[in-house]
């Protein structure tokens, strides 16, 4: 029912041994770590397609989320909790808070619920900063620890003291979140997320409780992004409330419009190009903002599926036009 | 089976819909006619509970459903369709009738992430089913295709598809044929007809006289949501009062 092309997949096998072998031919560490960052990024930005490109809800507090996950591994790995425990706990703790907003405000539509989350990641940034006895205001939250080391029998342990061991760790987080989203889109339960978006009225009247379906993509979309930002507080061993700001907020979105909304690898590719972009129109300083905005309207009229929805119908061209030259050449031989 | 009593709605001052009592039987296909803004689509939204009535109970099988949502409505095996050709038109066509046969099967969120024995067995009987449906409607070479590549009649085909695929008991047709020529209505007709001969009860709202003459058992009259007229088509026809509001007395352009 949903399978893909031989070469689509035989680019993702390349493209995952590339990111197998990474550290091999990364020899500069703060590339390295620009690299790590951008797959947690890419993990959060996945979270938030789910909730944004196939269930067509606009969240704008996709931060926030980010943010709870980062305080929450920091807080709790702080007051002695191992990590593996802290980090599912934020993680949940993240999707449950997301299941409060979520509970009124999903029964509104359009813009009603983009403006409440919008309100809602400032008003958690402005807590992460103010709250001092928590999260350590303005000057966050430092020395977090790294996760303790598992035990695997005959082998001894794996740790996480290098930061090859934590990019390895975040890259199976980001295979497991695309696996997941992968098994869940691709379905026919995946089918009523888009069939929310499509059209909610005709959802309602073949069956599909709109309002829980909306629930389930925003809370699981939340967890996501708690999974994220516990990772990043782990490798940067500090949270600030910047990993809780609505800014974040601004680059997932970012990330999954000129990546590719409702499609799976498009955040993966957003979180990895735009970086790269942004580092290339670093002699333009803050006009660079305004070359942004510009590339993203183009992007959104022309190219509403983004950079992967470009590609895929290029693809789709060039296979058109073989079918036409083996079916021309076909004739021409009769 | 499905009975509606003494529904009323209002909006704000205007009466829509006034003290409206009647039945849809099993096996039956049922027209409801009436002049523009009679408040027939208002009736459908009432029982399939896109609008919930101002007084008065609708029942199916003797189970109260007024008020419910229109999920929990469908799940009780009402299905409709819309007056504006409603589909999933981002969506390839098997897609629009998997979702419609959704409802019935376990296919949530953690059969799915898991793949559970369920979740495989209700995934091939979701598409079997879709499949099955798609056969009958005469669109199976087009599961593959986005909805836009339908023509418009294939559309108002896949639109019943949508409501059907998940065996109601009661489709509810909103305007099935509007739009059509004379040979696409005849196919549509046709279908219909089909449609309750394996077994699902029908009842449909349309503006086509003649083929509302040839194709119902029985015709509901609604006139600024009243009814004025109930009966087989005979009857409908040769009533003063259905004749009087179509064509003579109060004639509003």
């Amino acid at each position: 029912m949903f399978t893909k092309p031989i070469h689509t997949k035989l680019l993702y096998l390349a493209i995952l041994a590339a990111a197998l072998l990474l550290p091999w031919y990364v020899p500069d560490a703060y590339i390295f770590q620009i690299v790590t960052m951008s797959i947690l990024y890419a993990v959060a930005a996945s979270g938030m397609n789910l909730i944004l490109g196939f269930t067509g809800q606009v969240t704008l507090a996709h931060g926030a989320f980010f943010g709870m996950g980062a305080y929450g591994v920091a807080i709790m790995t702080k007051a002695g909790i191992i990590f593996w425990l802290a980090l599912p706990v934020s993680a949940l703790i993240a999707a449950f808070i997301g299941l409060l907003i979520g509970l009124p405000t999903l029964r509104t539509r359009g813009a009603y619920f983009a403006i409440v989350t919008l309100c809602f990641g400032v008003i958690v940034w402005i807590v992460s900063g103010n709250w001092v006895e928590l999260t350590g205001g303005h000057n966050g939250i430092f020395g977090i620890p790294r996760p303790s080391p598992i035990p695997v029998p005959f082998f001894g342990q794996i740790e996480f003291f290098s930061q090859t061991s934590m990019y390895y760790l975040s890259l199976a987080v980001l295979l497991l979140v695309l696996f997941a989203l992968y098994r869940l889109v691709y379905s026919v339960f995946g089918l009523t997320f888009m069939a929310v978006r499509n059209n909610e009225p005709l959802a309602d009247s073949v069956g599909i409780n709109t309002y829980a379906t909306k629930l389930i993509s925003f809370v699981a979309g939340n967890f996501i992004a708690g999974l994220a930002g516990g990772m990043y507080a782990a490798i940067m061993g500090a949270v600030s409330p910047s990993a809780a700001g609505y800014m974040l907020t601004f680059n997932f979105l970012i990330f999954v419009i000129l990546g590719g909304m409702a499609t799976l690898p498009g955040p993966v590719v957003g979180a990895f190009a735009i970086p790269v972009l942004m580092e290339f129109m670093q002699f333009l300083d803050d006009y660079r903002m305004l070359i942004f905005g510009a590339l993203l309207i183009v992007v959104i009229i022309y190219f509403p599926m983004g950079l992967v929805g470009g590609l895929r119908r290029l693809n789709q061209k060039v296979a058109a036009r073989r079918q036409q030259k083996v079916s021309e050449s076909g004739h021409a031989s009769r | 089976m499905l009975r509606v009593e003494s529904v009323t709605k209002r909006f704000q001052g205007l009466v829509a819909v006034q003290d409206l009592s009647f039945e849809i039987i099993k096996g039956e296909i049922l027209a409801i006619i009436g002049p523009n803004g009679a408040g027939k689509s208002t009736v459908f939204n009432l029982i399939t509970g896109t609008l919930k009535p101002t007084s008065g109970q609708i029942f199916i099988n003797e189970l109260d459903i007024t008020g419910a949502w229109p999920h929990q409505v469908a799940s009780k095996g009402i299905s409709r369709t819309f007056q504006t050709t409603s589909l999933f038109d981002q969506l390839r066509v098997i897609d629009n009738l998997m979702i419609g046969y959704k409802w019935r099967t376990k296919l949530g969120f953690w059969n799915t992430l898991f793949h559970t024995p369920r979740w495989k067995a209700h995934q091939a009987e979701t598409y079997q089913r879709a499949m099955e449906t798609l056969k009958f409607l005469g669109l199976a070479e087009k599961h593959d295709q986005f909805v836009p590549a339908l023509s418009q009649e294939e559309q108002k085909r896949l639109a019943i598809g949508i409501a059907l695929v998940c065996k109601p008991q009661v489709l509810l047709l909103d305007e099935p044929t509007g739009g059509l020529i004379q040979e696409e209505t005849d196919r549509v007709t046709d279908l219909i007809r089909r449609v309750r001969e394996q077994g699902t009860t029908v009842c449909l709202i349309e503006h086509k006289m003649q083929m509302i003459m040839g194709v119902a058992d029985r015709i509901v009259v609604l006139n600024y949501g009243k009814k004025i007229s109930e009966g087989s088509p005979a009857e409908v026809q040769s009533d003063q009062a259905v004749i009087e509001a179509y064509l003579g007395g109060e004639v509003h352009a």
